[in-house]
């Protein structure tokens, strides 16, 4: 199954009305519907359908966990915290807007400043037990530090797990190979962005 | 006569090992043409494309935990199975399974008792297999049960009346009741299958089998979006699998039934030997009883008997005074 395939949802074209007669009332029309069905072969039209299809061998099975679907980009699942791509500094300046919009108050982080004087996140911990995932922290980071990642699978022993800061932040490693994908999750800026954007009175 | 009663001994268990291999195969064939009809792969993980799930069935029915309800009738609830699988073996004493074949020099008829009452000693037992989910229905004190053994009762009561209507005809024509005798008056051929002389009788033979067996489209009995399980409810482990060994082997006494005396029986088929003829002929009967399931819809019980009683069984009355006056003239 391809992404377009799984994000086209409009499905509604594809229903096709079918014509339902009213039942009989009269004795002889009730005969009349019944040799009516005997003879029509509707049954063996079911027959040859279920034969078709298992000829075709058209075998439509997931095998999950081995194999998964696409989910669709903006999909919002377990958070990640994102590195400046130069650098590799982190991104989140510790401004503490996405602790203040969260409405389930899941979002808790520990900062101080650094020798240069210049915040540092030392914790940043989400409560996936109580996030909603309704995605306000990632539309409101400035940086985009914070987006929503693709790890849909968030059953656990443990509450605690996925959830620690150096569980979201990219490895450094990760990013050295390039494999930061730019803001693919939620909360990132589209992509033709620059075009959509107009420049303030300000900037003439 | 010692080696009579040895040669009976052994050919009752090698129909019984068989017959319940073949019971827990048919399970797996099941499954996996249902689900390629369905667009499924099946089980698959256990083994090669899920071969060894038969093993892991069974390995799973025997370690169960063996449950009897506390206000069950006890004695009935645990012998309930039993007659169930029972009576579907016990069934298969008079069908002649292969044609004759020499093996070490000495004849083997492949037919534990060639009495010349076969169908109808057939039928007979068949026909009180209902008394294994009848029984189970009610003892095991569950209202799903309870309705189960009710539909029991309704539905293999009176499906029972169209099998021996529909069968009368094709043993009118034959003038015997032995199994065998009815295959040798098809011996001539394809053209002399008695389904070209009979065709109602097949059809009405057929969709009783489909009810007395207990198979989807008239699967009442544990019609599982109505009553949950219906008879086998209360059942686990191996007493629930004893009920569909029964069934299974109900279902393979079916298809030998319906070749015997419809489709030539076990008669060489053009350059097909006999034996590999009728093994066919059943497969493909138990095949037709997995893609019905995948293809219709259940009925329900009023349904079921608006078409035994107001359909089937007047068409299978027309059908044998029809014969009748055909065989006077």
């Amino acid at each position: 199954m391809s992404l377009d395939q799984f994000k086209d949802r409009n499905v509604s074209q594809r229903y096709t009305f079918i014509p339902v007669d009213k039942p009989p009332v009269k004795p002889m029309d009730k005969f009349k519907q019944v040799v009516r069905r005997t003879f029509r072969g509707e049954l063996f039209v079911g027959l040859w359908v279920v034969f078709r299809e298992m000829v075709r061998f058209n075998i439509h099975t997931v095998k999950y966990p081995m194999e998964k679907l696409p989910i669709s980009p903006r999909y919002r699942a377990v958070h990640k915290l994102y590195r400046l791509l130069e650098s590799g500094n982190e991104r989140c300046i510790g401004c503490g807007l996405c602790e203040k919009i969260c409405i389930a108050n899941c979002i808790r982080m520990d900062t101080r400043y650094d020798e240069n004087q210049r915040k540092e996140v030392t914790e940043y911990t989400i409560n996936l037990g109580r996030c909603i995932f309704c995605g306000y922290c990632a539309e409101v980071c400035p940086e985009l530090a914070i987006v929503h990642g693709q790890q849909y699978e968030n059953a656990s022993e443990q509450r605690a797990h996925f959830v620690l800061k150096e569980d979201m932040l990219t490895p450094l490693d990760f990013l050295k190979e390039g494999k930061q994908q730019e803001f693919p999750g939620f909360g990132a800026v589209s992509p033709n962005a620059d075009e959509r954007i107009k420049k303030t009175p300000l900037a003439y | 006569m010692t080696g009579f009663i040895i040669a009976t001994v052994i050919k009752v268990l090698l129909v019984l090992g068989i017959i319940s291999a073949l019971a827990g195969f048919g399970t797996y064939l099941e499954r996996k043409v249902l689900a390629f009809m369905q667009r499924r792969l099946g089980p698959m993980h256990v083994g090669p494309y899920g071969l060894l799930q038969i093993a892991a069935d069974g390995i799973k029915l025997f370690t169960k935990e063996d449950i009897v309800p506390q206000n069950a009738v006890k004695p009935i609830f645990k012998i309930a199975p039993v007659v169930g699988a029972a009576t579907a073996f016990i069934a298969l004493a008079a069908v002649p399974l292969l044609p004759e074949f020499e093996m070490f020099g000495v004849t083997v008829r492949p037919i534990i008792a060639d009495i010349n009452v076969g169908v109808l000693f057939v039928l007979g037992v068949m026909a009180s297999g209902l008394y294994g989910p009848l029984l189970a229905g009610m003892a095991s004190s569950n209202k799903w049960g309870l309705l189960g053994a009710a539909r029991t009762a309704i539905q293999l009561l009176s499906y029972e009346v169209v099998t021996g209507l529909a069968i009368l005809a094709p043993l009118m024509l034959v003038g015997s009741l032995s199994l065998i005798d009815i295959n040798n008056y098809q011996a001539g051929g394809f053209t002399d299958w008695i389904v070209w002389k009979q065709p109602v009788a097949f059809v009405l033979f057929l969709i009783a089998g489909f009810a007395e067996t207990n198979r989807t489209p008239f699967d009442l009995l544990e019609h599982e979006a109505e009553i949950v399980s219906g008879y086998a409810t209360e059942y686990s482990g191996m007493r629930w699998g004893m009920f569909f060994i029964g069934e299974y082997a109900n279902m393979i006494t079916l298809g030998f039934l319906a070749s015997l005396i419809f489709l030539g029986g076990f008669n060489d088929w053009g350059f097909i030997p006999g034996g590999l003829a009728i093994i066919l002929k059943v497969s493909f009967i138990f095949f037709f009883f997995l893609w019905t399931r995948a293809a219709w819809p259940h009925v329900r019980p009023d349904q079921l008997m608006w078409l035994c009683w107001k359909v089937l069984m007047p068409i299978a009355v027309i059908n044998v005074v029809v014969t009748g006056f055909v065989l006077m003239m």
